[in-house]
């Protein structure tokens, strides 16, 4: 995987079927590495499913066909070679609705470690540094670092969102996907998780999927809108929300659907 | 209203033990039945029943709780698992007499057991089967899409998620479940009458390992069909005694399922 390349998602061509269904068609999107890229659109227009080709979990949901090519760090993800476990470590996602595990807040930290390396005796204090770790970059440390061994899923619904992004920072992931962080959230926690994904950009590349235009203008350095699976226009968040070029783009900015 | 469901409980477990009372002792459970089925214990019926339940159990459930994975974590939704889906549900429908017949052509016949503790225990399983895996399948699909997507996300096979989330959150509905059906297969008379229960047979007292897979073995729920409609001149608290040892062997395996259940709950850090 080629380092320092300027995108860091790169798809040609793409185009997907659920069936007879497609749900994407010729998308050729273009990620740029380290930076916030909103995706907007109107319910079904295919934002989600996007976002799922990323890391390939849509094929987990059923029958998907897809051709076209994606390139995550310059890598072809449909190349035969490519390992669907690497590319989920390096590719991390982010739900809708907080989806930390049943177990402790510090066993959700380290499942992944574990998961990946069933055989290697974890020392305790490395354990802990991880866990530190992630939850200091998350902004939950203070909060939570008394309350290590709670059951996760008691937790508050933001403090569950943040959780879920600490969880993937021990992979070391290189992209972080997000389908509507926030649209479980008060507004409040909003602008918390918002905050937090401000603080990711840089040394991660984030994709955010979401409804809700202001909170895209206000994270996003770019911003892609899509509509019946296509990728109408995508630019710096900026000019797409002042000057957009396509009259579609227009008509949904304003109101007019969606 | 909880007293009403109660009631009828407590009614019937109450009068038959009263009824019981006379006869049951230490004694009764460890002797065979004696003097053509009138006075004696129940020994070699009850550990018949241990044999079979246990035999039957440890055949169906490998089978009914990987099937049962396999249906709903790996199955994709095509023809071929539609038609197993309908299978199963229509197999739990068949009645056990008819179970009982495959059983007897199956496995006492073609297979060539002849009328054995396996040949029942086998027909036993093929009969709890369809209710295990239908069971187990809807303890599967109450565990969460969201926590096997978050498996997935950090890079989770599909075995590790089911290894790590699935199963752990299903154990309790998989074994109640479970349970269930070992009542159901200590309950039946009609599968193991013509495959591997017979009306008499005496084995050597207090031994637990009296009987082999090939021997033929006394059932309880057979032996109580047998001395209370079979046998003229039997003591009125023996087919009694019988029914609450049959009770008391179920509500056993119920009791222990509960402690693993409670084990298993404690080990997490929930």
């Amino acid at each position: 995987m080629s380092a320092g390349a300027v995108h860091s998602i790169e798809t040609k061509n793409l185009n997907l079927w659920y069936g007879d269904f497609q749900a994407l068609r010729n998308v050729n999107f273009r990620v740029r590495r380290g930076e916030i890229t909103a995706l907007i659109g109107p319910s079904g227009c295919g934002k989600t499913t996007l976002l799922r080709c990323f890391n390939r979990i849509n094929e987990r949901y059923g029958y998907v066909r897809t051709s076209g090519e994606i390139k995550i760090l310059g890598q072809n993800i449909y190349a035969p070679d490519v390992s669907l476990i690497e590319l989920r470590k390096t590719v991390g996602m982010v739900f809708q609705r907080p989806n930390p595990l049943p177990i402790s807040v510090y066993e959700n930290i380290v499942f992944g470690l574990r998961i990946h390396s069933p055989l290697f005796k974890w020392r305790k204090s490395v354990l802990d540094d991880i866990v530190e770790k992630a939850l200091r970059d998350v902004f939950l440390w203070d909060e939570l670092k008394d309350r290590l061994h709670v059951r996760a899923t008691t937790l508050q619904l933001d403090q569950q969102q943040k959780l879920c992004i600490a969880r993937l920072l021990p992979l070391k992931p290189e992209i972080i996907l997000m389908d509507e962080p926030c649209s479980a959230l008060d507004s409040e926690a909003t602008l918390a998780v918002e905050e937090l994904m401000l603080t990711l950009a840089g040394r991660y590349t984030v994709v955010i999927v979401t409804h809700n235009m202001a909170q895209a203008r206000r994270v996003s350095h770019e911003c892609a809108f899509m509509l019946m699976g296509e990728l109408i226009e995508h630019t710096r968040t900026e000019d797409l929300f002042l000057t957009p070029k396509d009259p579609r783009t227009a008509d949904y900015i304003e109101g007019r659907y969606g | 209203m909880t007293l009403l469901l109660v009631a009828p409980l407590v009614l019937i477990v109450g009068y038959i033990f009263y009824q019981a009372l006379p006869i049951l002792s230490l004694d009764f459970i460890f002797t065979n039945p004696k003097d053509g089925m009138r006075s004696g214990g129940i020994w070699s019926p009850l550990l018949g029943t241990c044999y079979l339940v246990l035999l039957s159990l440890a055949i169906s459930t490998p089978i009914g709780v990987l099937a049962a994975v396999f249906l709903n974590e790996y199955a994709k939704d095509n023809w071929f698992t539609r038609m197993v889906n309908l299978a199963v549900v229509n197999l739990a429908g068949v009645p056990s007499i008819v179970h009982a017949l495959f059983g007897l052509g199956a496995f006492v016949l073609f297979a060539g057991l002849g009328k054995s503790i396996l040949a029942a225990s086998l027909t036993l399983a093929i009969m709890t089967l369809p209710v295990i895996i239908a069971s187990t399948k809807q303890a599967l699909a109450a565990v969460p899409m969201a926590f096997r997507e978050a498996c997935w996300n950090v890079g989770a096979t599909r075995w590790q998620t089911i290894r790590h989330v699935v199963l752990p959150n299903s154990i309790n509905g998989i074994l109640t479940g479970l349970i269930l059906e070992v009542a159901h297969a200590a309950g039946e008379t009609a599968p193991i009458m013509f495959t591997g229960a017979v009306f008499y047979k005496a084995i050597q007292e207090g031994d637990l390992f009296a009987y082999g897979p090939f021997d033929q073995c006394m059932a309880l729920s057979m032996h109580l069909f047998t001395i209370s409609t079979q046998v003229p001149g039997v003591p009125h608290a023996l087919p009694f005694g019988t029914a609450i040892v049959l009770l008391g062997t179920v509500l056993m395996v119920n009791a222990l399922s509960i402690i693993v259940r409670t084990r298993l709950r404690a080990r997490k850090k929930w």
